[in-house]
């Protein structure tokens, strides 16, 4: 509110002593966290991080989902044991058994699902281990007292005897910070605080983050949104696939150059392979199968307008988190909509289940392989024909015979190997996994294929074979949603590009020869604006 | 009796931080509202329906006659409020008695045997707060195995059923305080009322009480606020089982005698006390004072089933029956409606 976005000075007008000096308050910071690694069992999750936080300084930590924030986050207030590094709290190194030793030193933290305890009053859910006691017993009318000024503190203005319940998420969310204040917390970590409020209660957030700031709190923000950290932080920590790419004043880093950080840009192996196959211009004047008019879900994905023709793919670019799989999950019926329409070959449908979207021939294939897709358990030709199953109903079982051909045609056109059909899913590689999966939704025969991440954690090789059969998957009619992380593929393969932000489509490019990753890069950053 | 219970229950009304500036009955409050309603419509179809029904009598005996599953469905309130259950506090209730039986056939004085007996539950208590919290086992099936284990430990402390001839428990079972025309009280009833007294305060009035609630409202949320969630968890079930070993020896007082078979499915008479108290199975909300009044309205479908004379017994159990599913049903439309 008092500061606008842009124009971050690069020191803090409120230390008038140091006024000139630009790093006067590196001196001290109030946490920092040096070399520090996580491994889980095979993966490192982080490794050799740096974190420094200051007094009165909002400081973001920016990354993609799996960049390793999170960990970061666990590891500063004692939810995960750090293998390697070191924490240093107000100049003495320290490691905290769990949240509650990491709050009595001054660090509390806000998650993104608001953990408060929504049977209880505003005022307890404040106070609560705090409660004004007299002669051993609670004091509800000092609690509450107590609970007010607290709350007023934060210019807040809210009836400390409510239930929490009855309040909105972004109320409970500013309760939240409440009572982490209430502990005379000196960081304050703010985990996606953002994500489920709206522009207005993100103002109202903002407000009281700069208000602590103002008090000297170091504050830690985590969010996926560009603009709001943008509009917020002083400072920003960026990490990559669980490495420290650096750190930097939020007023020196334009935002195309964060994008391009958080993002990396090593993924030009694949630009050697085989030549792109070669685009054809989706055939406009049909109607399109499926077409999506304000298609939205509050709290998921603002509205959007989205058409997907036959033998088009259209690819979903965005950062991770920006609302590429909440978009499928719509035109699935994953999630249900709230506002909007959805018509599937012109006709108004409403997909209130995968079942319904099924039936109309539209499939998704999950972008948690593992989890939400194939079936480690059970063979290769148990994970095929389940798809087949599902859509004849379970009583119908398909003949033995009939299931043989379907799958022997599969494994044999999509070159899954080991090529035995009664081989476990469990024990193919990622990239064999993920033809199963393709294999038990075209088995289906979909008119949409919906496919989440499809080659994410697999080999070059397979990758490009997957490439490979979308476009010719499309070549024959079907439509193709694409989402991937890598923007090269998206180009690669897509006829149009829908380009996310924010949980909101910000814009669409037809793609040609002439667009480059850069445009989308562009696009990203910018918001849509200028583009 | 039933008039003295409602009082207590709207002073929970202020006790808890309660918005008096609403006109409607704040949400958590509805239940134990359902329960008044059900216990008014009871006193007044009995008060009608039979002379010497609305008598401080038959009002005192409903407490005398219930005072040890007051005192269970007490412990049990803390259980179910957490968002656990216990189902080992019928076999403790028959496992006290039996010690005590055993421990007084032995020769040993009431100044010991009747804090042993209440230990043991203690114990019991302990035993399944341990298993819940530190290996994390369902609280449905560490106190099942505690109820097979106490009751089984019955049968080795008394095979059959032993007389208690203590001077101490005789004369606390024949004691009753009161006026001639039967409004009276027994040392039972005076100790069913001090656990719920106790109960009241701790629940309502110190932080222990209060994290009771936030961990039903969320275990998750509790620990990430940094509240004392493991002793609190391991509390709750040893202040059932101690409630148990003093239902127990409650119960001995009442029957003068420790038998085995003494108590079973008591365990369920106390959860139904509770649920039809207007605590909700999910943890979080409801009151102490609740599950009293939940005891009252099985004491007077009892009652009520007496007066009636020709009916069977058995017509008590249909009637809880019935009852509880409709509280259950009830409950689970007011947290639908809150979301």
């Amino acid at each position: 509110m008092t500061t606008s976005p842009t124009a971050i000075p690069p020191d803090q007008p409120d230390q008038p002593g140091e006024p000139d000096r630009p790093d006067a308050r590196d001196r001290e910071p109030v946490v920092a966290m040096t070399g520090i690694t996580v491994t889980f069992p095979g993966v490192k999750a982080l490794d050799g991080v740096d974190l420094r936080l200051f007094p009165g300084e909002v400081h973001a930590l920016m990354g993609e989902n799996g960049a390793g924030k999170s960990t970061l986050i666990k590891a500063l207030t004692g939810v995960y044991a750090v293998d390697a590094g070191t924490i240093v709290v107000d100049g003495t190194a320290r490691t905290f058994a769990g949240p509650a030793q990491a709050q009595a030193a001054g660090i509390s933290t806000v998650y993104q699902e608001v953990n408060l305890c929504d049977n209880l009053s505003v005022a307890e859910n404040v106070m609560l281990g705090h409660e004004v006691r007299r002669a051993g017993l609670v004091d509800f009318r000092g609690t509450r007292r107590a609970a007010r000024e607290h709350l007023r503190a934060l210019n807040l203005d809210i009836d400390p005897a409510s239930t929490l319940s009855s309040h909105s998420l972004a109320v409970q969310q500013l309760v939240a910070i409440c009572r982490a204040m209430v502990v005379d917390a000196r960081v304050l970590i703010l985990d996606e605080p953002t994500s489920s409020l709206d522009v207005d209660e993100v103002e109202r957030l903002f407000a009281v983050v700069r208000d602590l700031r103002g008090r000297g709190v170091a504050i830690l923000f985590v969010s996926h949104f560009l603009e709001q950290v943008y509009a917020i932080s002083d400072r920003m920590t960026v990490l990559r696939n669980g490495t420290l790419v650096g750190e930097y004043r939020t007023a020196d880093l334009p935002r195309v150059e964060l994008v391009q950080k958080m993002i990396g840009r090593s993924l030009e192996v694949l630009e050697q392979l085989e030549e792109a196959p070669k685009r054809v211009a989706a055939e406009r004047g049909v109607q399109p199968y499926v077409q999506a008019l304000g298609l939205g879900r509050k709290g998921s994905i603002e509205p959007f307008d989205l058409d997907v023709y036959p033998g088009e793919v259209v690819g979903l670019a965005g950062l991770l988190g920006s609302g590429r799989t909440e978009l499928a999950r719509l035109l699935y019926g994953a999630d249900r909509s709230d506002v909007g329409e959805l018509r599937v070959e012109g006709q108004p449908t409403r997909l209130r289940t995968p079942r319904a979207a099924l039936a109309r021939r539209i499939v998704y294939s999950s972008e948690s392989r593992k989890t939400e897709g194939i079936i480690g358990d059970l063979t290769v030709r148990e994970n095929i024909v389940l798809g087949l199953q599902a859509e004849r109903g379970w009583l119908r079982r398909i003949p033995q015979r009939k299931a043989d051909e379907v799958v022997a045609q599969y494994v044999e056109q999509l070159g899954i190997r080991p090529a035995d059909p009664d081989a476990i899913a469990g024990n193919l590689s990622g990239g064999n996994q993920q033809k199963v999966l393709l294999a038990r939704w075209l088995a289906t025969q979909p008119r949409l294929l919906l496919l989440d991440e499809p080659t994410r954690g697999i080999d070059v090789g397979a990758k490009a074979e997957i490439q490979r059969l979308v476009a010719e998957l499309a070549e024959q009619g079907m439509a193709v949603v694409f989402i991937s992380a890598e923007l090269e593929e998206v180009l690669r393969l897509s006829h149009r590009i829908a380009v996310m932000r924010d949980r909101r489509k910000i814009g669409e490019l037809v793609n040609g020869d002439d667009v480059t990753t850069d445009d989308v890069v562009d696009l990203i950053a910018s918001g849509g604006q200028d583009a | 009796m039933a008039t003295d219970q409602l009082t207590p229950t709207r002073s929970s009304g202020t006790a808890a931080p309660a918005p008096r500036t609403r006109w409607r009955i704040d949400a958590r409050y509805q239940p134990v509202l359902g329960t008044v309603v059900v216990l008014a419509v009871m006193l007044a179809v009995g008060g009608s329906r039979y002379e010497n029904f609305l008598t401080g009598r038959v009002m005192a005996n409903v407490l005398i006659n219930n005072s040890f599953l007051v005192v269970l469905a007490v412990g049990m309130t803390f259980v179910i409020l957490t968002g656990g259950i216990d189902l080992s506090v019928g076999a403790v209730v028959a496992l006290s008695g039996c010690i005590s039986a055993w421990m007084f056939t032995h020769g040993w004085s009431a100044g010991i045997t009747i804090p042993v007996c209440v230990l043991v539950g203690t114990l019991v208590g302990l035993v399944v707060g341990v298993m819940v919290h530190v290996f994390e086992i369902q609280p449905f099936i560490a106190t099942l195995a505690a109820m097979f284990l106490a009751r089984g430990l019955c049968y080795l402390v008394a095979p059959e059923s032993i007389p208690i001839t203590d001077p101490t428990i005789v004369k606390l079972s024949q004691t009753r305080w009161g006026t001639d025309d039967g409004l009276v009280i027994t040392p039972s009833g005076v100790i069913a009322l001090a656990v719920v007294a106790i109960a009241f305060v701790v629940l309502h009035y110190t932080r222990f009480g209060r994290t009771v609630y936030a961990i039903g409202g969320s275990e998750q949320s509790a620990r990430l606020m940094g509240l004392p969630v493991a002793r609190t968890k391991v509390l709750v079930y040893v202040i059932s089982g101690t409630c148990a070993g003093l239902g127990g020896l409650l119960f001995a007082i009442f029957s003068r005698s420790g038998y085995s078979l003494t108590g079973v499915g008591m365990e369920l008479d106390a959860i139904a006390a509770v649920v039809i108290g207007g605590t909700l199975l999910t943890g979080g909300s409801g009151f102490v004072l609740g599950s009293v009044l939940g005891v009252a309205v099985l004491g007077l479908i009892q009652t009520i089933i007496t007066f009636q004379g020709t009916l069977s017994s058995w017509w008590t159990k249909i009637v809880i029956g019935a009852l509880l599913l409709v509280f259950v049903v009830l409950q689970r439309l007011l947290v639908l409606r809150r979301r």
